[in-house]
């Protein structure tokens, strides 16, 4: 099968040079100071901007002033935004390492789509109208078709194309019947068509508990992941002869990416691309060492989801766009001019 | 190891045929490939005649096709020459196209995530169409020149965006995909701005249906499908070439960059056009060639099973759809996901029992 194809030899998977390896930890440095400094914006812009007294009053010195409310409502959506783009670009730094494929993003294994039914039955089905009561039911849905995708792909005998493939087929079952509920229930609609877009404007921080441990174990995992997936991307026989556990690596890669993308599905809709594009990006420039990967991506995805939130709010004051909208309307173009410019790394 | 052993016995066994005349010309073809494309040609047939005779009115099999010969009564010959004829012609055609794009764009993109679907070229369409739908509330006539241009557009943008010396097959995905993303979110802001009704609308037109299509749909896509056929059929050796990579194909002699031209231009007016016509119907660009590669089970493009795949999914799908919800209730796109989606798992696992992959 032609997405499986051989990995291109590197000289990557050698300890990098101290100098390179000096680089890359200061890159990542910059890395989380921006998203910092997001962060702080995150906080400041919106419908009613606020000064950076006023922020660091709201944060440090809250005294229940209308300006502190403000700051108390956007320091959930921008710890929600932060989680959520972390778990992304992490699931699918995780996912395009297991498939061996680099269109593998949290969509492609049918993980999106699985939370999209799950909420989808709970509006239609139980009456369900809360966003805190959709968390479970997406949650619920993301792992069943977590589940589902590794059993059908072969569990032992998975390999990357089935796995693709299978999720592939599930995504195409589920949304059949995800769009003759939204035809047949117009209710189940309006509802639908603001979820799928994904958005952090709702973020409450129960919400956040209620995913956080999950983030917590999917992240922790993927971290640990690193050193076994670096082997996997090898080749099936290649990984074998350095000793790494297949098997085990892929259904803990799995499990994993389930956590961490059901998790933020769950907390904020499905929101596209930025599992995809990040991992992407960071492998552009940190060449295909997981060690690496991961933690760019886990700082970067944030970076451009939150990013993406802020300007969401400037552009259309004072409404705002989803973030899902707008992810995808600046991440493309920029995608696209680095897939342009650069001799892309391939896995 | 055992299946490996397996495998090994089984490509070794003779399954491909040389046809030889006395002028020297001699055709390679394989067996298996025929025997199911065969298969699907009748069941497309088959399932066609089904089609025909299902609705409000139920027509016996043996009368549709009595009809169809030419002696039928004046009843039943406009029941079903003017009214359903249309229709399964239309699923026929939008399902080879799709089916037949998806293989092009799977092989030229070497990846077989790679169909119009994943690429933008479904979506690009919708945005088009839902143009036309949310902000003017068009007619059906343009809401599908809308989703024409807006495949052509993006299959357009995507080419260029991609070109840098050439287009590279993996650099095409990558593009097509950030191209996919931004149709996406384009789609889903005219979404939720739309007021319900014509969000609606909007829905029903993104599952892709049938209904009420008429021979004015047929010509057009007909037309285009007598043109763009020889010509697919023409570059299907440098395209099994071409999936070698570019180097190898260079070196045999096949000029690699008007073939990819040439076919992703077909694959591209392939895929809009069946956009317009039916909407877009999803999945059947993406699982239509893997369905046909696993019956065929020979590796290349597998361009004419899956063309026929493609048809026989979306006939089939139809026909289910009229059975199970009745006549009119769900548009077809509800159900080619599902059933492609619920036929590729079932061979998925079917395979792995039998050893294969």
């Amino acid at each position: 099968m032609l997405v499986d194809s051989p990995p291109e030899p590197s000289a990557e998977t050698a300890p990098a040079p101290p100098g390179r390896r000096a680089i890359r930890g200061a890159g990542l440095l910059l890395s989380v100071v921006v998203l910092l400094a997001l962060v702080f914006a995150s906080i400041a812009v919106g419908a009613k901007p606020l000064s950076m007294d006023q922020v660091w009053h709201g944060l440090f010195e809250d005294s229940g002033t209308y300006a502190d409310i403000v700051v108390g409502e956007r320091v959930s959506r921008t710890l929600l935004g932060v989680l959520a783009g972390m778990a992304l670009g992490l699931s699918g730094a995780v996912l395009q390492a297991l498939t061996r494929n680099p269109l593998a993003d949290p969509g492609l294994l049918g993980i999106n789509m699985g939370a999209s039914a799950a909420v989808v039955t709970a509006i239609s089905f139980f009456g369900v109208t809360s966003l805190t009561g959709y968390v479970w039911f997406a949650f619920a849905g993301a792992a069943v078709v977590g589940a589902l995708v590794y059993a059908l792909g072969g569990t032992r005998s998975a390999t990357p194309v089935r796995l693709a493939l299978a999720g592939t087929a599930l995504t195409a079952a589920l949304s059949g019947y995800l769009q003759a509920v939204m035809i047949t229930d117009n209710a189940a609609l309006d509802k639908m068509r603001f979820w799928t877009v994904g958005s952090l404007a709702s973020a409450k921080m129960e919400t956040i508990q209620q995913v956080a441990p999950f983030l917590a174990v999917g992240t922790l995992l993927a971290l640990g992941l690193a050193r076994p997936l670096n082997a996997v991307a090898m080749g099936d026989d290649t990984a074998r002869a350095l000793g790494a556990h297949l098997t085990r690596t892929r259904a803990l890669s799995m499990v994993s990416a389930t956590l961490l993308c059901g998790a933020a599905t769950a907390a904020c809709g499905p929101i596209m691309f930025v599992g995809l594009m990040v991992p992407h990006i960071v492998r552009s420039f940190t060449g295909p060492d997981m060690r690496w990967i991961f933690p760019f991506a886990a700082v970067l995805s944030p970076v451009l989801l939150l990013g993406a939130d802020v300007l969401g709010r400037i552009v259309s004051r004072p409404a705002e766009l989803q973030v899902g909208i707008v992810t995808a309307a600046v991440g493309a173009p920029v995608f696209i001019l680095l897939v342009r410019r650069r001799r892309t790394a391939q896995l | 190891m055992k299946a490996l052993g397996t495998r090994a016995t089984r490509t070794s066994a003779p399954r491909a045929r040389a046809l030889r005349t006395h002028g020297g010309v001699s055709v390679r073809f394989d067996v298996r490939a025929a025997v199911v494309v065969a298969a699907l040609v009748v069941a497309a047939l088959a399932a066609s005649v089904a089609l025909i005779g299902t609705g409000d009115f139920d027509i016996p099999a043996v009368d549709v096709i009595r009809t169809l010969l030419g002696n039928g009564d004046p009843g039943q010959e406009f029941i079903i020459n003017d009214l359903r004829l249309p229709r399964v012609v239309v699923a026929l055609l939008v399902g080879a196209s799709l089916g037949l794009g998806g293989a092009l764009f799977q092989s030229i993109s070497r990846n077989p995530l790679g169909s119009p679907d994943v690429l933008g070229i479904g979506q690009g369409s919708t945005a088009g169409a839902l143009l036309m739908i949310v902000i003017f509330q068009g007619s059906a006539t343009e809401v599908a020149g809308g989703a024409l241009v807006g495949g052509l557009v993006t299959g357009a943008a995507m080419y260029l965006l991609a070109w840098k010396q050439g287009v590279h097959g993996y650099r095409l995905v990558l593009v097509g995909i950030g191209v996919n993303a931004f149709a996406v979110a384009v789609n889903g802001y005219l979404l939720t701005k739309a007021d319900l009704v014509d969000a609606a609308r909007a829905v029903v037109w993104m599952t892709g249906s049938l209904a009420g299509r008429d021979w004015e749909q047929v010509w057009p896509l007909l037309t285009l499908c007598a043109v763009l056929l020889p010509l697919i059929v023409a570059h299907a050796r440098p395209l099994r070439m071409l999936e070698m990579g570019d180097d190898t194909a260079y070196a045999l002699g096949v000029p690699v960059e008007r073939t990819r031209v040439v076919l992703m231009t077909a694959a591209v007016l392939l895929t809009a056009a069946a956009t317009a016509a039916a909407g877009p119907v999803s999945f059947v660009a993406l699982t239509a060639p893997q369905l046909a590669r696993r019956l065929t089970r020979s590796p290349g493009p597998n361009l004419v099973p899956a063309l026929c795949m493609g048809a026989t999914l979306l006939v089939v799908a139809d026909w289910a759809s009229q059975r199970v919800f009745g006549a009119d209730q769900l548009p077809v796109g509800v159900v080619t996901g599902v059933l492609g989606g619920v036929y590729l798992l079932w061979l998925l696992v079917t395979e792995r029992k039998a050893g294969r992959i």
